[in-house]
């Protein structure tokens, strides 16, 4: 910044030859300018480099525990995670219906579609939503799994997924040999 | 008569308190700041839009890559504590420097029988290239994955009076299988919930 001295402004013809003083201030705003960038830059890589989690909760798998809960055919959403990151889903019981086979770019409309169709057919009623059971094939990559438990949090699926990494059915297992997606 | 004469003032401000505050601020930033753990396994986390931080103290991380894991309790006390049970279910002595130095090494993929050999070595960067790392064993006749997370969940419930959380970061590539078995082994401990480390999502898709 410019700087203008006015010092001696008020005084003139005093007559006394005066020595120039050399100005001791050293213009610190390029300093402070840079100290504020690297502070602002501190402070987002702290806050934004904290790791994100995902709380997954799984079925427990005790032996004893055979109660099994029972869901309606006509809410329940099934997803297959195949290979080559597609995903297979069918509404209702396994077999009954011939799965659809999608991208991860399409199954969020899929998904939001559902969850509109079963809330009609039950009036809106908030204890009988859309309830998705994700059953992760050997084909699939851990990415695909985060994705789609990602895709129902946006969805914003209230009843909680059912991960379900045992029990793929015979059915599903010779669909997704035939689409060659296993 | 003279003229009147405008008073002209000076327009510099002085900076120097700013400059002090502002540099106080940047140390305070910069000694606060942990730098970046550089990951031994190469790590590319899956992306999401949850935004729930991790907790930094009583967490276990599992980080799975190329169908290995490595392990890793947060705290000192804890990885001390932890390592004193596993020393004694694997009869193997370990020495108090050992204790001391095995309580900053971070996540490591070393069998129990190497450990010794692993904590040893001079620095991080001697540790990666010696070779040791293969990932701790996983498989049933030799769980040691399991003992592990299994002593430090008590060195947690006794050094803490907490509940240890286990959090998973996976390689996005990695296949579902290697994945699952993990989980079969916390679901073996009653470990039924635990979360999985993602990055953000930079843009939507």
């Amino acid at each position: 910044m410019a700087e203008l001295d006015t010092s001696g402004g008020g005084k003139k013809g005093g007559g006394k030859v005066r020595t120039k003083k050399a100005n001791t201030k050293v213009d610190l705003t390029a300093m402070v300018d840079l100290a504020f960038l690297l502070i602002t830059f501190f402070m987002l890589t702290t806050s934004l480099s904290k790791p994100i989690a995902m709380d997954i909760a799984k079925p427990d798998k005790d032996e004893k525990n055979e109660t099994r809960l029972e869901l309606r055919a006509s809410q329940t959403m099934t997803i297959l995670l195949a290979k080559n990151n597609k995903v297979a889903w069918y509404m209702g019981e396994a077999g009954k219906s011939q799965p659809t086979v999608e991208g991860f770019g399409d199954i969020r409309k899929s998904i939001l579609a559902n969850k509109k169709a079963v809330a009609d057919l039950y009036g809106n009623d908030p204890k009988k939503t859309l309830v998705v059971v994700i059953k992760p094939t050997s084909g699939s990559k851990y990415k695909n799994f985060v994705d789609i438990m990602d895709e129902l949090n946006i969805a914003k699926i209230t009843a909680a997924p059912a991960i379900d990494d045992v029990n793929i059915t015979d059915a599903e297992t010779a669909f997704l040999k035939g689409q060659g997606l296993l | 008569m003279p003229r009147a004469k405008v008073q002209r003032k000076s327009t510099s401000i002085d900076m120097t308190a700013m400059c002090d505050v502002s540099f106080l601020l940047l140390t305070f930033f910069i000694l606060t700041a942990t730098a970046r753990q550089p990951d031994p396994l190469n790590i590319t986390t899956p992306t999401s839009t949850y935004k729930i931080p991790v907790p930094d103290v009583d967490i276990a991380k599992l980080s799975i890559g190329k169908g290995q894991v490595y392990y890793e309790v947060a705290g000192k006390d804890i990885k001390m504590a932890t390592l004193d049970k596993m020393a004694e279910q694997y009869k193997i002595s370990f020495t108090p420097q050992e204790r001391e130095r095995f309580g900053v090494i971070q996540s490591f993929g070393v069998p129990i029988q190497s450990l010794k050999q692993y904590i040893s070595l001079s620095d991080q960067a001697a540790r990666d290239k010696s070779g040791l790392s293969t990932g701790i064993p996983t498989d049933s006749a030799n769980n040691q994955l399991a003992a592990w997370i299994l002593n430090s969940r008590q060195a947690v419930a006794d050094l803490h009076q907490q509940a240890m959380r286990v959090s998973i970061k996976g390689d996005g590539e990695e296949d579902y299988p290697v994945v699952k078995k993990i989980v079969d082994i916390l679901q073996k401990q009653k470990i039924n919930k635990f979360s999985l480390i993602t990055s953000t999502e930079g843009g939507a898709q």
